[in-house]
């Protein structure tokens, strides 16, 4: 046997080994390196293709037919999309999403960045504890208590906001009643909710940034404020795209806090496209209506976080020839 | 400038950056306390609007929430169907985060980049055919089933541990392979336990977030003795001016209380998964 010695050990089978055994062997050794990781990650494209991927080719199909949940379908083409374009209620409550997008987000990612920067400087005790605080309503984050909280807080009357605006001597402000403050309430609402999440996302982000970098340019006599706008967000502007990204997607989804802060209200002011989706299925039965709207309202959202993007990565090009 | 006036201005700069910070965590703990306060008041006395402590402390408001909503079922659905939903989707995430971080195969890198693009897909887009699927094929309406199955490998999850098991080094894996151990015994005994502090993170944020969740058990749970704590909070909501926020506040306090307990227990673990699952490029 001494002239197999030093090979490696699957080039001695004996030549009485059934072919048959080398077989399997092969298909076993490919097994393991492709199907189980096959196995492992298939729950993931079955559970996609049955409960996201179907739902969203018959969506289409649903799109294009009149149906009350009941009965049979009727085909009508693309009457719905046709009927969808006039429909000022369904264009109002994109409107309110966009007017809202510009309310609090613009506030809420530069706050974000402003104290998860201080969070992550030398200069701030106690980080763990506001941190932990200025996080802490993540845990309320869409909650219908939340929605609750904040209407209580600020009714007319029996709120606090009014309560600590007098203490002021700013004269009460009609948080739920008038089209623009409800809009800036709900925002309120939705800033309160996400904005320690947004922090921790640019915290990690700042912490990926190697602090040597922010030395030399203090060393090159550079001041905090300059370094900060001039390195730190030029380098996280992706982790920045990222958590607009997220709002973006976010306040087109809102769906609990304006039902249940403002129902929609006053005057439609804060009504939101997945509240037109849901009313129309549910209160008028119109479910190929409200599927057509799901498209359009996709299609709205894949535009805007496109454009976005597109924007963003033109600016990256332009950053990069200058340097 | 001279020393002094520069450490004088270094002060005030460390005041104002404080004063931001308490101002920010003040509004930020605010209404937590405000709606502890409120559910401890009568009626009366929370429409009165003079104090901002009660005058009167009371547990009424929590008995009442106790015997006007169905509330202790209510507790039941939403925590079995929240820790049914964590466990699944913890299982079957790490199993898909698993194959894509420490595998090699034909088609990895394009399966991985479908699986990140599927988070761009609103609910909202699929929530009424899904409900018609739910209540005309699967039969599912009024059934846990609709809350537990369907995202129990979402994509979230999936890159979490994706990013967590990038760093097993293979050595061990190899070495268990060379033993002869089979591939769902090296996930189940060596992969899993290795995972634990990722596990605990994306299983706080799965609880978090099937234990608040409001729009689809509102679509599939028609029925009152079905109703997640959400859903019993909304059905306490009257007509304009007719809202019994005493009641409303106590079973507020109800669902949100476990919560901050978990969050205090667990913060350090839930902020680390936070910001792991930020970090993207």
């Amino acid at each position: 046997m001494g002239w197999i010695a030093g090979q490696p050990a699957e080039t001695v089978s004996p030549a009485a080994r059934p072919a048959r055994a080398a077989g399997t062997l092969v298909v076993r050794r490919r097994f393991r390196r492709l199907g189980w990781p096959l196995l492992f990650v298939s729950p993931f494209f079955v559970l996609f293709a049955v409960f996201s991927l179907y739902p969203i080719g018959f969506s289409f199909w649903l799109s294009l037919r009149e149906w009350s949940l009941t009965g049979p379908a009727r085909w009508v083409g693309l009457a719905n999309y046709r009927a969808l374009f006039h429909d000022a209620l369904f264009w109002q409550s994109m409107l309110n999403a966009g007017l809202l997008f510009l309310i609090y987000v613009p506030a809420m990612t530069f706050l974000a960045l402003v104290l998860a920067a201080l969070l992550n400087s030398r200069y701030v005790r106690l980080q763990g504890f506001w941190r932990t605080l200025i996080f802490l309503p993540y845990i309320m984050s869409g909650t219908v208590a939340a929605a609750f909280t904040f209407q209580l807080m600020l009714d007319r009357n029996a709120g606090y906001a009014n309560k600590f605006l007098s203490l002021l001597g700013v004269s009460p402000v009609p948080w739920l009643d008038n089209t623009w403050w409800a809009r800036i309430s709900l925002g309120m609402l939705v800033l309160w909710a996400w904005l320690g999440y947004n922090m921790l996302i640019m915290l990690a982000g700042l912490q990926a940034i190697p602090p040597e970098l922010g030395e030399a340019a203090r060393v090159d006599g550079a001041g905090p404020l300059r370094i900060f706008w001039h390195i730190t967000v030029p380098l996280l502007r992706p982790v920045i795209v990222f958590a607009v990204t997220l709002s973006i997607i976010g306040t087109f989804s809102l769906f609990t806090e304006p039902l249940l802060l403002t129902n929609g209200g006053p005057a439609n002011a804060t009504t939101t496209p997945v509240l037109q989706i849901w009313q129309n299925t549910f209160s008028f039965l119109r479910v190929g209506y409200s599927a057509a709207m799901s498209w359009i309202y996709f299609a709205v959202i894949v535009v805007i976080a496109l454009t976005q993007y597109f924007l963003v990565s033109r600016r990256d090009r332009y950053l990069e020839a200058r340097s | 400038m001279n020393v002094a006036a520069r450490l004088h201005s270094d002060h005030l700069v460390k005041l104002a950056v404080y004063l931001v910070l308490a101002a920010v965590s003040a509004f930020m703990v605010f209404p937590f306390v405000w709606m502890l306060v409120s559910s401890l008041k009568p009626f009366t006395e929370i429409f009165a609007g003079t104090h901002f402590l009660p005058q009167h402390w009371t547990l009424h408001n929590f008995s009442s929430f106790f015997h006007q909503a169905d509330a202790v079922r209510a507790i039941w659905n939403s925590f079995y169907i929240a820790t049914s939903t964590t466990a699944l989707s913890l299982f079957l995430c790490a199993l898909g985060g698993y194959g894509f971080a420490k595998f090699r195969f034909v088609g990895r890198n394009f399966l991985f980049g479908f699986v990140i693009a599927t988070l761009a897909v609103p609910f909202a887009v699929i929530v009424v055919p899904l409900f018609v699927m739910m209540r005309n094929t699967f039969h599912w309406v009024d059934t846990p089933w609709p809350l537990i199955v369907p995202w129990a490998a979402n994509a979230f999850g999936i890159f979490f541990m994706r990013q967590y098991m990038l760093s097993i080094p293979d050595e061990i894996l190899d070495a268990a392979r060379v033993d002869g151990a089979s591939e769902p015994r090296i996930f189940l005994r060596i992969v899993l336990p290795v995972c634990k502090p990722a596990l605990v993170s994306l299983g706080i944020i799965v609880f978090i977030a099937s234990w608040n969740n409001f729009l689809w058990p509102l679509v599939v749970l028609p029925s009152p003795h079905n109703w997640t704590l959400p859903l019993v909070l909304r059905s306490l909501q009257g007509p304009p001016g007719r809202t019994p926020y005493d009641v409303l506040m106590a079973g507020s306090v109800v669902s949100t209380l476990p919560l901050v307990i978990g969050f205090l227990v667990f913060q350090r673990r839930l902020v680390s998964g936070i910001m792991a699952g930020g970090v993207k490029g």
